[in-house]
């Protein structure tokens, strides 16, 4: 007669913020309940404060000069290995995604870490595709090349992995670094997939993931004056669009529009895809197409003589 | 010293009305406002002609009258918007001339500017733009890029006939019809231009130009017919104007101020960077929101630059806009002088020394020497701010990385100059700064294939080149 | 701009230290700037006073094989009294011929106030020994020549041999001398710009020719296009400009060759006037080697004075 094994108590993950390459938890200490789709506790995720949004722009700022003077070869390099490192934790990827209410969380795994190894694919390509040279009446070689904006203030999707990639790799892969609010319904997998860009040679300060309210931190980082552009993709609600594309005009950042206010008389907003009833109805399975890509990025015309 | 005679451009070859009505559906129609002004020759303070200014349902009518226009006008093969806008290229050519005298008499500039500067552009960028009517769908934005629909553009003083160019040209290309507003002190080149549409016989409402000042521009930015905002002018409004459409989903490009440095190397081609230095600040009297108004000298030269600079400075000519003759022309406004004199006096009193030419003004309209101020720091305010205006700050850096940190070191980015005979340096330094034009040795080149606009406060949207047609494509 | 000249001519690394050490030319800038200053208009009393101006500078030049006597006896009556039948003409600044003409013109110029230039050093390649040069040179002074318009060593330059350029013009100067009565014969360095072929070689055999002693520095043979372009002049006039701030030696400036109309001529003024002043703006300092300007030159000045367009008939043709 065998005696039965006492039941193990699984050791659970503390989720916490990602910033400059580091886990720390809110400066304010603030944290908020995740549940499941099914309404079962999950944990406790940091909710971020706009000290925590400060500190992730004063991060991405200071990455920049790395990331943006990296070969495009070396930064493809470490997007493919992003897309390496979460191949190898599918099951785990699946598991949260399966607990936040994700249906087919395989596929949609599956499908991430396709979308980053396209996109990183793009980083020696993008140049060819969004640079020209330009034949001007003169003795004058001219050319024009993308170059980053900046640091790129990202409101993410609610959808927590294949919606947080599609948003992220694009940013980062031209050079720019990124402050990223995760779906505030289901942040966990933010928070693991930043355990995967910690250990996958990405440099500490490229994303820096917050979780907590999109509604509390977006008008921050809308407003701040260091970032240079904001991806208000995630915002579902009308006024805090607005109100972010607002502040956003302090700096001049470029504003890249959630589908549902973005031009649409007849065509397709900015990079997104056509017939969307808003930034909910986006299927991100679909082709993404350069938009995302070219929205940060800005366009650097050199002029000189030709002559003996 | 040999003395040129007085070589005055005619003023008969332009025929100018007392005063103009707005242009709208084709037809010249009086405002349904009350509002008039005068344009004046700043040269002189001359009335030239008196001006309506657009009330809100004058912009109402214009805003109906392009977008009545549209249907018709983006069905239109492109073959055929090609050649309205090869008619129209055509017809500047044809009257360039007329054009030229008409724009240094409104603006101010010098008549070799105009005529040698502006004309040529303005029809090139009309011939440009013809030949991408056609070929929209090889331009990198899909098989069939669809137009937006009416765009609202407003357009500054600066280069009045060539900010319209910018504008209209690509609109009507991508299949947009267009409401323009040209600056209140430089609405007769546009009023021309509107003529020069008649001729071409381009259809009523594909291009309407209503005159006033800024509140008819904002009726027009703010009216929801308008699709597409397009603005030239300075970072204040650029502000006010990406705020007043947030949440209007109106595609916008911006194309506001700057503050560029012009970096000279101590291994630079002297002579050469010293005319790059005078064009890059004193060209249209530093009226050019690209101006290299920050110098920045390698100390090790800063002495031997700044001789060869002010004893260039000294041949300027400065006066009448029309004589064939002058370098310097009038200062656009009242307000613009006043403007330049407040910053000019703010150098002074925050420490930086004063520097102008022997450079008599003439006495009556709006004057102002070319000037440099020496001795200046980041810090101060002529350093920082925009002038716009004949007025150069001279900074010194000792190493490239300090020339990038400084040339950086600003809310603006629209433009920047690098000179050095070193290829490898020239390069380097291309890539870090972060200006959406640099100039290396040779400043303030401009060309329709060449796409030109800002990075940060600067603006955003580029115009010129393939990416020009982004703004005005649905994509 | 601070040159340290001390011990230049002792050796080609020197030379050669100096002149790659003098500020670079960029050749689409200068051509812009000039091209700028073509644009100036001068008319009225500007250009009256231009094409006098430009009378007074002009150099009238033969240098064909085909030169006789008779062909210079005929050249220096017209450069003495360009225009017969109008006393207020001024008469030009020089003549310039081959050597073995200079006995020639200095008789029928004799007391004019014309001066006689001859061309010298194996005129117009220059390819000959240095001992022929020099005697070359003697012989037109000899002949009563007061200035020696001597052409450099082209290949000894573009081979980097800057001493050897520099160590002729040194010895051609020395033959100009007139030891008897100290009126040495002016020495005019020819650079052969269209063979030199960068603004940066022309820049730099400019100051090689003025460190050896040249007088004056001439863009051209006139048998090598392109010839006296305006950029190429700008260049020159801005070597003597820094020359002169460097060294406190002022030298003057000849464009030669293709120089045909009043509009060449007094763009050529303007670019006096705008890069060095009016310091330039004499004989003296500044010359035009031409033959066929003359007539363009008396035909606009009798349009400007009659109001009527000159016909060519009415110009000797000398």
């Amino acid at each position: 007669m065998s005696r039965a094994e006492p039941a193990r108590l699984a050791v659970r993950k503390t989720y916490k913020l990602y910033i400059g390459g580091a886990f720390p938890r809110s400066e304010s200490g603030r944290s908020y309940a995740v549940t499941s789709s099914r309404g079962e506790f999950l944990a406790n995720a940091s909710k971020a404060s706009r000290k925590d949004a400060r500190d992730a722009v004063s991060a991405a700022r200071k990455a920049f000069a790395g990331w943006s003077g990296a070969t495009a070869h070396n930064r493809g390099q470490i997007l493919y290995r992003v897309a390496e490192m979460l191949e190898g934790r599918r099951a785990q990827f699946a598991a949260e995604l399966t607990e936040a209410g994700t249906r087919r969380a395989g596929a949609v795994v599956d499908a991430a870490v396709d979308r980053l190894v396209w996109y990183a694919g793009w980083s020696d390509k993008i140049g060819a595709v969004a640079g020209t040279a330009n034949p001007v009446a003169g003795p004058y070689f001219n050319v024009s090349s993308p170059e980053p904006t900046g640091v790129v203030a990202v409101i993410a999707p609610d959808e927590p992995l294949l919606g947080l990639v599609s948003v992220i790799a694009p940013v980062i892969v031209t050079g720019n670094t990124c402050v990223v609010v995760a779906s505030e319904r289901a942040p966990l997998p933010s928070i693991t997939l930043a355990e995967v860009l910690a250990t996958s040679d990405l440099p500490g300060g490229v994303v820096n993931i917050l979780t907590g309210s999109a509604g509390e931190l977006a008008p921050w980082l809308a407003g701040h004056m260091d970032v240079n552009a904001v991806d208000l993709t995630g915002v579902t609600d009308r006024s805090l669009a607005v109100a972010c594309e607002e502040a956003a005009a302090e700096n001049l950042k470029r504003v890249l529009r959630p589908a549902a206010l973005s031009f649409s008389r007849g065509g397709k907003g900015s990079g997104e895809g056509k017939g969307e009833s808003g930034a909910g109805g986006t299927d991100w399975f679909a082709d993404p197409g350069t938009g995302r890509l070219t929205a940060f990025l800005e366009t650097k015309t050199v002029w000189h003589p030709l002559g003996p | 010293m040999f003395e040129y005679a007085p070589a005055p451009e005619s003023r008969d070859v332009v025929d100018i009305k007392p005063s103009y009505r707005l242009f709208i559906g084709g037809e010249w129609v009086d405002s349904r406002g009350e509002e008039r002004h005068k344009t004046v020759n700043p040269a002189t303070e001359e009335a030239l002609a008196e001006i309506a200014w657009a009330t809100e349902e004058d912009v109402d009518r214009a805003v109906g009258a392009a977008r009545q226009a549209f249907g018709a006008w983006s069905r239109t093969p492109g073959s055929e918007r090609a050649k309205y806008l090869f008619r129209i290229a055509r017809i500047i050519q044809e009257r360039s001339r007329e054009l030229a005298v008409l724009e240094s008499l409104d603006n101010g500039k010098p008549i070799r500017e105009s005529r040698d500067v502006d004309l040529p552009l303005v029809a090139a960028h009309f011939f440009y733009h013809a030949g991408w009517a056609d070929k929209l769908g090889y331009a990198g934005y899909g098989p069939d890029p669809r137009p937006l629909g009416v765009a609202g553009q407003v357009i500054p003083w600066n280069f009045p006939l060539l900010m319209l160019a910018w504008k209209i040209a690509p609109a009507l290309a991508c299949g947009n019809t267009v409401v323009l507003k040209p600056a209140e002190t430089t609405p007769l080149t546009a009023l021309l231009f509107a003529e020069i549409c008649r001729q071409a016989d381009l259809p009523p409402g594909v291009v309407n130009i209503v005159t006033g000042a800024g509140e008819t521009g904002a009726a027009l930015v703010g009216h929801p017919g308008v699709d597409k905002v397009a603005f030239t002018g300075s970072t204040e409004v650029g502000r006010l104007i990406a705020r007043s459409v947030a949440g209007s989903g109106k595609k916008v490009t911006l194309e506001l101020g700057g503050k560029a440095a012009n970096i000279v190397f101590d291994d630079a081609a002297l002579d050469q960077a010293v005319e790059g230095v005078v064009n890059g600040i004193f060209f249209n009297q530093g009226h050019v929101c690209c101006a290299g108004s920050r110098l920045l000298v390698q100390e090790s030269i800063a002495d031997d630059l700044l001789d060869a600079l002010k004893r260039r400075l000294a041949t300027l000519r400065l006066g009448d806009p029309l004589d064939k003759n002058t370098d310097i022309g009038a200062i656009n406004s009242a307000a613009q002088l006043a403007r330049i004199r407040r910053l000019s006096d703010l150098g002074e009193a925050e420490g930086a020394e004063r520097w102008s030419p022997v450079c008599p003004l003439p006495e009556r309209g709006f004057w102002f020497p070319p000037t440099i101020f020496t001795g200046v720091a980041q810090s101060h305010r002529i350093a920082r701010e925009e002038v716009f205006g004949p007025v150069l700050s001279v900074l010194t850096f000792r190493t490239p990385a300090e020339a990038v940190e400084k040339a950086n070191n600003t809310p603006f980015g629209l433009s920047a100059g690098v000179w050095t005979e070193k290829g490898s340096r020239i390069l380097w330094m291309a890539d870090r700064l972060r200006a959406g034009v640099v100039w290396a040795n040779t400043f303030n080149r401009f060309d329709p294939a060449s796409p030109f606009g800002g990075y940060k406060e600067s603006g955003y949207g580029r115009e010129g080149g393939r990416h020009g047609l982004e703004a005005y494509l649905d994509v | 701009m601070t040159i340290p000249l001390a011990g230049v001519a002792t050796s080609n690394a020197a030379l050669r230290n100096l002149l790659h050490g003098l500020p670079g030319v960029d050749r689409v800038g200068a051509d812009q700037r000039a091209a700028m200053l073509g644009t100036r208009s001068i008319k009225t009393t500007a250009k009256a006073e231009g094409i006098d101006l430009a009378i007074r500078m002009v150099d009238l030049t033969t240098l064909e094989g085909a030169d006789t006597p008779g062909k210079v006896r005929a050249m220096c009556a017209k450069a003495a009294r360009p225009d017969p039948g109008d006393p207020s003409v001024p008469k030009v600044a020089a003549v310039c011929v081959y050597p073995d003409l200079v006995a020639r013109a200095v008789s029928a110029l004799g007391g004019s106030g014309v001066k006689v230039a001859s061309v010298a050093t194996a005129f117009p390649s220059g390819r000959s020994s240095p001992e022929v040069k020099v005697a070359e040179t003697a012989f037109a002074v000899a002949a009563g020549a007061d200035e020696i318009d001597m052409v450099i060593d082209r290949g000894a330059f573009l081979t980097g041999d800057y001493l050897k350029v520099f160590e002729e013009i040194a010895a051609v100067k020395e033959a100009c001398a007139r030891p008897g009565d100290g009126r040495d014969a002016h020495l005019k360095v020819i650079l052969e710009t269209g063979e030199l072929a960068t603004y940066d070689n022309v820049r730099r055999a400019s100051w090689l020719a003025m460190l050896a002693g040249g007088d004056f520095v001439k863009t051209s043979t006139g048998k090598v296009q392109p010839a006296a372009t305006l950029p190429v002049t700008l260049i020159m006039l801005e070597a003597v400009r820094d020359f002169l701030a460097a060294t406190g030696r002022k030298v003057g400036v000849k464009p030669a060759g293709g120089i045909r109309t009043t509009k060449d001529a007094l763009k050529m003024l303007v670019l006096v006037n705008e890069t060095v002043g009016d310091g330039w703006l004499d004989p003296g300092w500044f010359r035009l080697g031409a033959s066929s300007l003359l007539n363009d030159l008396l035909m606009q000045r009798q349009k400007l004075a009659t109001g009527r367009y000159a016909g060519p008939d009415y110009f000797t043709l000398d």
